[in-house]
């Protein structure tokens, strides 16, 4: 008796942290994923972006390089044709004023997007809901590089193949060099 | 002249084992329903090959995973994108170090316990008592102990990626610095649910393997002492190479 007690415990426990570790893979380090714990105190804060490229769900916003929020929703406004983002800040970073700019920056040379905020002027601050009105939309490598090239294709002097070439790839850089 | 010959035969010989363990597969198969009858007797075995081998599996997922961190770390940071190391230790242990540490482990540890054991029954004619007795030793003895490891192989592997995982994370986020929300975020946009699946059809695979090499060794082991200790042995490197083999064949079919 006692001995198929301790068996079955065994048994028990063993099948029982077999089945936890399947679903901890299928359900946490899948895209599937179920959250379990609620988040700490926070409030949310969306911004419009022409380009958010590989932006994802989960990425980190900073400011000054600090962590102060993760990006929790990424949608689609099809009237504007822009790319909403949804950024769940914690309450501790409540004075960001309201004129502050959002810009999609890269984490070392292949790391993954994610959202740098930087502080305006204003006396105000944003609040639950609020859009950040000034964006900056991810530097995409493949644009720089066409535009590069149809300068040096146009430096080169074959004016009439990179004439062309320049305003083509313009909305992406343009909007990229404003807030410089 | 005699050396083609032996190699003829050696040749034969093997042609004849990898005959005679597929019949013995199927004949398994074949008393595998009436085995489930007898529940108890293959929960027995789960605890045996699966409960006992908990230690083993869970010590070396950690040291594994840790050193995935740290290599891992060390890679990536040369790229500037130590983000991805959540991507990296978590595709390399659900789909690779997971189910293939975990049956080498597992052969060592579970597959020479049903060898050595069936060995000895075979040994000290339990065996043959039992056919004496109208008892099928395949059916009473053989297929619990196969069906046992078949069905601890996977969750086993799927012990050893998360502790593996939590190793990772312990040295990248803790040690290292990695940010504790991208090595999160990344992982989960990275990692698809068919990764995991691979990782699940090729533990369940590996334990099929295993515990087939493991229970037909020890069953037709010679019943010497010496037999013993051989047929032990012999699960183990089969096993391993059977492993490593397979495991590029399903990595293969699964690209």
């Amino acid at each position: 008796m006692r001995k198929s007690t301790t068996l079955n415990l065994g048994t028990g426990t063993f099948v029982l942290l077999g089945f936890a570790a399947l679903f901890f893979l299928t359900t946490q380090t899948t895209s599937r994923g179920i959250t379990f714990f609620t988040s700490p105190p926070h409030y949310d804060l969306t911004a419009k972006f022409d380009n958010i490229a590989d932006l994802k769900v989960g990425a980190p916003v900073s400011m000054s390089g600090v962590e102060v929020g993760r990006v929790t929703k990424i949608a689609f406004d099809s009237k504007e044709y822009k790319a909403v983002v949804t950024m769940r800040i914690d309450a501790r970073y409540n004075q960001i004023p309201t004129d502050s700019d959002a810009a999609i920056y890269t984490q070392g040379l292949l790391g993954g997007k994610f959202i740098g905020l930087t502080a305006g002027g204003e006396e105000t601050y944003l609040k639950d809901k609020d859009q950040i009105s000034f964006t900056q939309s991810a530097f995409v490598l493949e644009n720089l590089i066409g535009q590069v090239l149809a300068n040096f294709t146009k430096s080169a002097g074959q004016s009439d193949s990179g004439k062309s070439k320049p305003d083509a790839p313009a909305p992406e850089p343009k909007s990229t060099e404003k807030p410089k | 002249m005699k050396l083609a010959r032996e190699l003829w035969e050696s040749l034969i010989g093997s042609l004849v084992g990898l005959g005679s363990i597929v019949r013995f597969l199927l004949r398994l198969f074949a008393e595998v329903p009436r085995a489930l009858l007898r529940i108890d007797l293959i929960a027995q075995q789960i605890y045996n090959s699966g409960a006992l081998s908990l230690v083993i599996i869970m010590l070396s997922g950690l040291f594994v995973g840790m050193v995935l961190g740290l290599q891992g770390f060390q890679l990536l940071q040369r790229f500037g994108s130590e983000e991805a190391l959540g991507t990296a230790a978590t595709i390399g242990l659900v789909k690779e170090l997971g189910p293939v540490v975990t049956a080498l482990l597992f052969a060592g540890r579970a597959g020479t316990a049903l060898a050595s054991e069936l060995g000895l029954m075979r040994a000290t004619d339990q065996l043959s008592a039992m056919e004496m007795m109208a008892v099928d030793p395949i059916r009473r003895v053989v297929v619990p102990r196969f069906l046992g490891g078949v069905i601890a192989m996977p969750l086993l592997a799927a012990i050893f990626s998360v502790i593996g995982i939590y190793g990772a994370q312990l040295v990248g986020v803790q040690i290292m610095g990695v940010d504790s929300g991208s090595f999160w975020s990344q992982m989960r946009a990275a990692v698809a649910l068919a990764d995991i699946n691979e990782g699940i059809v090729k533990s369940l695979i590996f334990g099929v393997a295993c515990s087939l090499i493991a229970v037909y060794e020890g069953y037709y082991a010679i019943p010497t002492a010496e037999g013993v200790g051989r047929a032990t042995t012999r699960t183990v490197v089969t096993s391993a190479v059977v492993i490593l083999f397979l495991d590029y064949l399903i990595t293969a079919a699964f690209l």
